[in-house]
């Protein structure tokens, strides 16, 4: 059995102009000790359809969902204050900005004790001591005097691992890590991704990755899904997914990375996102699409696993022929 | 090899900071001896971390602040700070479209805003001027109108680009124009770049920290770190074999988006030193590999080894 089991996930956001719908029916699944990796640009959904799990999104968003199911649990279901002990613990998340999430006013070692006191109920002594291994773990050199460090006296990179180290400290069983070196500089993105990967691997823990980066998709994730304007439009496992993506959208985007580009001209793909007005009938990504065909206009149907549950009309077969004709839509 | 446009030599900007009521003022070189060239219709791109001094370097070359060492010549000219000729031939495009466009002002008023301040067109013809700049840009007419919060982020840059433009100059800073961007419009952006060097002939000084867009856009690139630059030289030759410690372990920290072939990744331990107390000799000595103790004593200078110019002791292969 999966260990996040979400069906039909829907978020939508009361705004001035009406009800703008940011998730849009998002199945994810994850089993115990993989890397999935989400996938898509700003406005695909992504972050909002992990901070409704946790449970962070404020009171104008609307959340349904079919199933919402952790272990066996059922998140919708429950009292907040029975899912208080699951959130944190069990599923705990680190952000983009190690910076801004992290208290200002508080050291270091306070806020990871923080967590160790609510949930583990550890006292004084115990919460320092496993303080000290959870900084060491994250390779914080000198963690006893880190421990009294302030969120400003420590570097960017620094702060994601005790960003993290706070996330380790319940020994949660799914981490949910969200653009998690999107802020930082290239060396230290690569020892925080590396540092995510081994610590996964040690702990056997399921590790969701939030990314809109292809590179870091490819190098780290096992199974990839990609969102567009907050759909799942694509999932496969990574080897695939960048060998024979099968929705159109996937092929574009991989096209239009700089490092695959043949020519001067890189394939770009015509338009924009759509946005709260202007969201077209029947397959959201047809208006930008180079393969779309009238049927599109009028709706869109799910594709089987071995066309890469494509959320598509006309999923591209094989990545021969058609991806080169994606490459030429610019 | 045609003329350069911008020629820098030595280019260095150091910033004094107080370092409180009791301590004295402490120097930081954020930008140190930095040489280059800008060639009409050639990109020079400039990589390298997060106080490598990279945006600092942008600033000289558009004369937002003088340097403090070293030569700017324009045109065989030394530059000048504000004067309305340096002004005319090299214009600057920020990173963020967001912050780098006035919300109180209409695109109009903000493209012709340059055309007000330093030349006496008249009203007629500096419509006329934006509205072709726009077009060329790829931004319809009717957005004259508008404000910039009613754009977005890729057709905000097409606007920050229009309005560099507006003055017809020959070179164009490029600060990160797409790190803000989303991927697909990244690359209407870049391809938006490349075609109006193709047509106008500018120079470009593209500022990055995303490799495979540099490698995609420059011909030349110039690696900095600590605000010194380690390596200079033609891009193909660069990314192919990288002579100095840092530039390969930089090459091999940007992930490739290429699942089978899992790289090699040459760890670099540690972070960035404060360049208010840059190590001694060379600035990378504490996270290199090949670190001896000459490098702990000396500071390496910018030679040519082999097709590039390097600044170590010991270069790679």
């Amino acid at each position: 059995m999966a260990l996040l089991n979400i069906q039909n996930l829907s978020v939508d956001f009361k705004t001035a102009g009406g009800l703008f719908r940011a998730v849009d029916s998002v199945d994810i699944a994850c089993e115990r000790g993989e890397i999935l990796s989400i996938v898509g640009e700003s406005g695909s959904g992504k972050s909002v359809s992990m901070l409704a799990l946790m449970g962070l999104l404020p009171w104008t968003a609307q959340i349904t969902a079919d199933k919402m199911e952790f272990d066996g649990k059922d998140l919708g279901r429950m009292s907040r204050r029975e899912r208080r002990k699951i959130i944190g613990k069990d599923i705990s998340m680190i952000f983009q900005e190690p910076i801004s999430s992290l208290n200002p006013c508080f050291t270091v070692g306070f806020q990871i004790g923080e967590v160790l006191k609510l949930h583990l109920g550890m006292d004084r002594a115990t919460r320092r001591k496993r303080s000290i291994e959870l900084l060491d773990l994250v390779g914080i050199p000198a963690p006893e005097t880190r421990l009294s460090a302030f969120p400003h006296q420590l570097s960017g990179g620094m702060n994601q691992r005790v960003m993290i180290a706070m996330a380790l400290a319940g020994d949660p069983k799914l981490l949910i890590a969200d653009e998690p070196t999107t802020a930082l500089d290239v060396t230290i993105q690569a020892q925080i991704l590396e540092l995510l990967v081994s610590l996964q691997r040690e702990k056997q823990m399921a590790l969701i990755l939030i990314t809109h980066d292809m590179g870091v998709v490819a190098e780290t994730a096992e199974r990839v899904q990609v969102q567009y304007a907050g759909q799942r439009v694509e999932e496969q496992p990574v080897l695939d997914l960048f060998e024979a993506p099968h929705h159109p959208y996937t092929s574009a985007l991989l096209a239009a990375l700089p490092e695959r580009a043949v020519g001067r001209k890189l394939p770009s793909i015509p338009g924009v996102v759509p946005g709260q007005f202007d969201r077209p009938t029947g397959c959201l990504f047809a208006p930008r699409c180079s393969f779309v065909k009238p049927d599109c206009h009028k709706g869109v149907k799910r594709q089987p696993a071995e066309l890469g549950h494509a959320l598509c009309n006309h999923p591209i077969a094989s990545s021969g022929s058609k991806t080169s004709a994606a490459g030429g839509a610019a | 090899m045609s003329k350069p446009v911008v020629f820098g030599q030595n280019l260095s900007r150091y910033y004094e900071v107080s370092g409180g009521v009791f301590k004295k003022p402490g120097l930081v070189k954020a930008l140190d001896g930095a040489s280059f060239t800008l060639e009409p219709g050639k990109t020079l791109a400039v990589v390298g971390e997060s106080g490598c001094g990279k945006s600092t370097l942008a600033r000289l070359v558009s004369m937002i602040e003088p340097p403090s060492g070293g030569t700017l010549e324009i045109d065989g000219k030394p530059a000048v700070v504000g004067s309305v000729e340096h002004r005319k031939t090299v214009q600057i495009v920020f990173q963020n479209p967001f912050g780098s466009l006035n919300p109180r002002h209409k695109v109009g008023t903000i493209l012709e805003e340059p055309l007000r301040l330093n030349t006496d067109m008249d009203a007629q013809a500096r419509r006329k001027r934006a509205e072709e700049t726009m077009e060329r840009v790829g931004l319809r007419l009717e957005h004259y109108e508008r404000y910039p919060h009613m754009f977005s982020g890729g057709q905000r840059q097409r606007i920050a680009i229009a309005r560099a433009l507006m003055l017809n100059p020959r070179v164009l800073v490029l600060d990160e124009p797409v790190s803000a961007l989303d991927l697909s419009i990244q690359a209407q952006v870049l391809n938006l770049l490349a075609d109006l060097q193709d047509e106008l002939g500018l120079a470009y000084m593209f500022i990055s920290h995303d490799l495979s867009v540099v490698k995609h856009i420059a011909n030349e690139v110039m690696v900095m770190y600590l605000g010194k630059v380690v390596e200079a030289g033609k891009t193909t030759d660069l990314f192919e074999k990288p002579r100095h410690p840092y530039t390969a372990a930089l090459l091999s920290a940007t992930p490739k988006a290429d699942p089978a072939k899992k790289s090699h990744r040459i760890m670099l331990t540690g972070e960035l030193p404060s360049p208010l107390n840059p190590p001694k000799g060379c600035a990378f000595n504490p996270r290199c590999a090949y670190a001896t103790e000459e490098c702990r004593r000396s500071a390496p200078k910018l030679e040519a080894v082999g097709v590039t110019q390097v600044a170590c002791f010991h270069p790679l292969g």
